[in-house]
């Protein structure tokens, strides 16, 4: 168990959402979104750009900045 | 009548579900006072008649964006009769977020399984049954797009229509949530409120500024004390913890409702993403689609129907003077009717072709699910302009027209984003605008048409990012936005969608023609007739004093004549009605070669290029001002838009015919 952000991760990671400490807004949209703490999502793409993370099969880009505010336990 | 709630996610399937059930008895409008999209439709069941109302797409009836008030509204006090809630099936656990709200607030639900055939190839079994019973609300599956299980769908929600409501879900927010809703609704006791009690606990304890207002304006004693009691606790953990409990309550039941293999099988959606999405091609993927869209625009819409559209109103036109001649009709209505009608109108039916294809082809990209990646594309670039992704969206849509481009903002979530990009899209050269552009090419760089119109089109994006930039810097510092969008699974386009999209734009353009812009030419009409008995359209009308009025303005750009003037000042009513006037004015032609050889004599292929980029930058039509208006909702920030681009088209104009002149232009 190792505590990282989500923009650290590589493509093909499994990862579990720890904490979002991104601003308010940001965070209850990523939780609507499923993206709350708990859930698991796998990283498909992390080079440049937004991060597009898999939650249930189904993708989500989320922005680098917003990425490098969400703690995660891979 | 009764009357049916469609609610669900964004990339749900709503609208093909709502075609399927409405069919063609479909009237677009708009929410009151707003500017988001309402969509009604009827379907005949048994002989009953049921009105169809498409709410927009949305995550959760939290109170966080406008879709979201809309939709919370109309379910809490439009009181539908039942409340179909589509969820895709492929994304049962996200969609069923909002299914959970809806069951909380009372409402009659039906859920839509939609999309089952694609859960089945992704091999995700649902038991129905299960999912149903511990729901608490009947769930039927349906394949919108093959129209399949419809029937079921309307039967049964036509049956939940006639049924006493028996069922309230309750889900447990954990002992100390759940000890803090009983507080709130002993204390809401004997309150008059509309709505159930349980579902305003939890909406106050999530902060909901909506129902604290509505209850601070039935009781506002018991507001105060409320306030008091939630200022003990922590409100955005405990809107979280809210969230998360939700969470839990879905998975306890997909967990047995619900199976879904192990590891992802690669779909072609992936392999399809891993070259488009691709951290080199993407971006080079993305500007050949957009080059092909445009040509396409231009050889379909323009060059093959446009034209055939043009030659018919020309006859059309040609006929009915020598109609109006034969039957002696007054001058003043021949010239009204041949110069102000199809002078005005027929220049912008003539463009309908155009802007057809460009809609059929941008709803392609849309229902396919590639604008999504577009905005994922462009959002490295953007974000280092202090914009992002989801911006370039409503610049590619002001291509076509400013007024939807500048209603595509609405899907940003920060008002900073939204504000940006609200005042560079008037930059993104519209459709109206190409006609200007031609005239001039054709009469000084038809040998290099092409590039100079692909220059032009350059040039609007440039400036806009450039403005982007400033103002992120300047007016809009501070707020950081956040990009968070899903990537829907890409999905052959349906016919319907698509075409029912284009006609929505296609009708409001030609409605738009039909009314704004026939008020323009007609006032145009009467100002180059006034006083009576001069000349018409000459500069001892009105609307000559009006340009003789303004034209010094223009001095320093290379255009200093009344003509241009008029030309400029009938634009901001409608570029539609540059070319329109300038042909009248100069050569008291609608357009055509005369109006070229016009252009030829009085400008100069520098003072041509100036007046190109000026009519590329200037003040945005009034119709585009009237939306900003809408979506700001500040008469200042309207101002501002009409005069900045005003300042930014004529100091880069100037800079043009200037630096042009030194160096021995001209």
């Amino acid at each position: 168990m190792n505590t990282k952000v989500l923009a650290q991760l590589h493509s093909g990671e499994n990862c579990k959402i720890q904490k979002i400490s991104a601003g308010f807004m940001a965070t209850k949209r990523l939780y609507e979104m499923g993206l709350n703490s708990g859930a698991q999502v796998k990283v498909i793409k992390n080079d440049i750009g937004p991060i597009i993370v898999s939650l249930c099969g189904n993708k989500i880009a989320v922005g680098r900045g917003l990425a490098e505010k969400i703690l995660v336990e891979n | 009548m009764n009357t049916i709630a469609l609610v669900g996610n964004p990339n749900c399937g709503k609208t093909t579900l709502f075609n399927a059930l409405t069919g063609s008895n479909q009237r677009v409008g708009n929410w009151p006072g707003v500017t988001v999209e309402k969509k009604e439709g009827n379907f005949k069941f048994k002989d009953q008649i049921y009105t169809v109302i498409d709410l927009p797409g949305i995550y959760s009836l939290g109170s966080f964006s406008e879709d979201e008030i809309i939709a919370r509204n109309y379910i809490i006090s439009g009181n539908p009769d039942v409340v179909i809630n589509v969820v895709d099936a492929t994304n049962i656990e996200r969609n069923l977020y909002l299914t959970t709200q809806l069951l909380e607030m009372g409402t009659k639900v039906v859920v839509a399984l939609n999309m089952i055939d694609e859960a089945e190839t992704k091999n995700i079994e649902i038991d129905i049954k299960t999912l149903s019973e511990k729901l608490g609300a009947p769930v039927i599956p349906t394949v919108a797009s093959k129209k399949k299980g419809i029937e079921n769908l309307i039967s049964k929600a036509v049956e939940l229509i006639n049924k006493d409501m028996d069922y309230k879900a309750h889900i447990s927010y954990g002992q100390n949530i759940d000890k803090e809703i009983e507080n709130i609704k002993k204390f809401l006791e004997n309150k008059n409120l509309d709505y159930s009690r349980q579902w305003i606990a939890i909406k106050v304890l999530e902060g909901d500024k909506e129902i604290l207002n509505m209850i601070k304006e039935k009781d506002e004693e018991a507001y105060n004390s409320l306030d008091d009691m939630l200022a003990k606790h922590n409100l955005e953990n405990l809107e979280l913890e809210i969230v998360d409990k939700r969470y839990e309550f879905i998975n306890s039941i997909t967990s047995s409702a619900v199976r879904k293999p192990k590891e992802n099988i690669v779909t072609l959606t992936d392999k399809i993403d891993s070259i488009i999405t691709h951290k080199y091609f993407g971006l080079p993927i993305f500007a050949l689609i957009m080059f092909i869209v445009f040509q396409l625009t231009f050889a379909i819409g323009q060059d093959l129907l446009g034209g055939i559209v043009g030659s018919g109103l020309e006859i059309l036109g040609e006929k009915i003077e020598s109609l109006l001649v034969t039957i002696n009709a007054a001058d003043w209505i021949v010239s009204f009717v041949i110069d102000g009608i199809f002078g005005g109108i027929g220049t912008v039916i003539e463009f309908v072709p155009l802007i057809l294809v460009l809609y059929t082809l941008m709803g392609l990209l849309e229902d396919s699910g590639y604008m999504a990646r577009a905005a994922y594309i462009m959002d490295n670039l953007m974000r280092r302009l202090g914009l992002q992704g989801k911006t370039f969206i409503s610049m590619i849509i002001g291509f076509g027209c400013n007024v939807p481009g500048v209603m595509a903002t609405r899907t940003l979530d920060n008002k900073k984003d939204k504000m940006i990009a609200i005042l560079i899209n008037p930059f993104m050269s519209c459709g109206a605008r190409i006609p200007i552009y031609l005239v001039f090419i054709s009469a000084f760089f038809s040998d290099n048409g092409g590039l100079v119109l692909f220059l032009l089109y350059a040039l609007g994006i440039v400036v806009a990012l450039i403005m982007a930039k400033i103002f992120s810097k300047t007016l809009f510092k501070g707020e950081t936005s956040y990009f968070i969008m899903e990537l829907p699974p890409y999905r052959i386009p349906t016919a319907s969608n698509v075409l029912r999209n284009m006609w929505d734009n296609v009708s409001e353009f030609l409605k738009r023609a039909g009314t704004t812009i026939f008020a323009v030419v007609t006032i145009l009409w009467v100002l180059a007739m006034l006083p009576i008995g001069v000349e018409p359209y000459s500069q001892s009308s009105i609307l000559g004093r009006i340009g003789t009025a303004i034209a010094p303005i223009f001095k320093p750009a290379g255009y200093g004549t009344w003509q241009a003037a008029v030309g400029l000042f009938s634009g901001i009513a409608a570029k539609e009605a540059v070319v329109a006037i300038l042909g009248m004015v100069y050569a008291g032609v609608e357009e055509g070669t005369e109006l070229v050889k016009a252009i030829q004599s009085a400008f100069t292929p520098l003072s041509a290029a100036s007046f190109m980029v000026m009519t590329l930058l200037y003040t945005p039509c009034a119709a585009t001002l009237g939306v900003i208006k809408k979506e700001t909702n500040s008469y200042k920030w309207t101002l501002f838009s009409a005069v900045y681009s005003f300042a930014v088209a004529w100091i880069l104009s100037v800079i043009i015919y200037q630096v042009g002149r030194l160096i021995g232009l001209s």
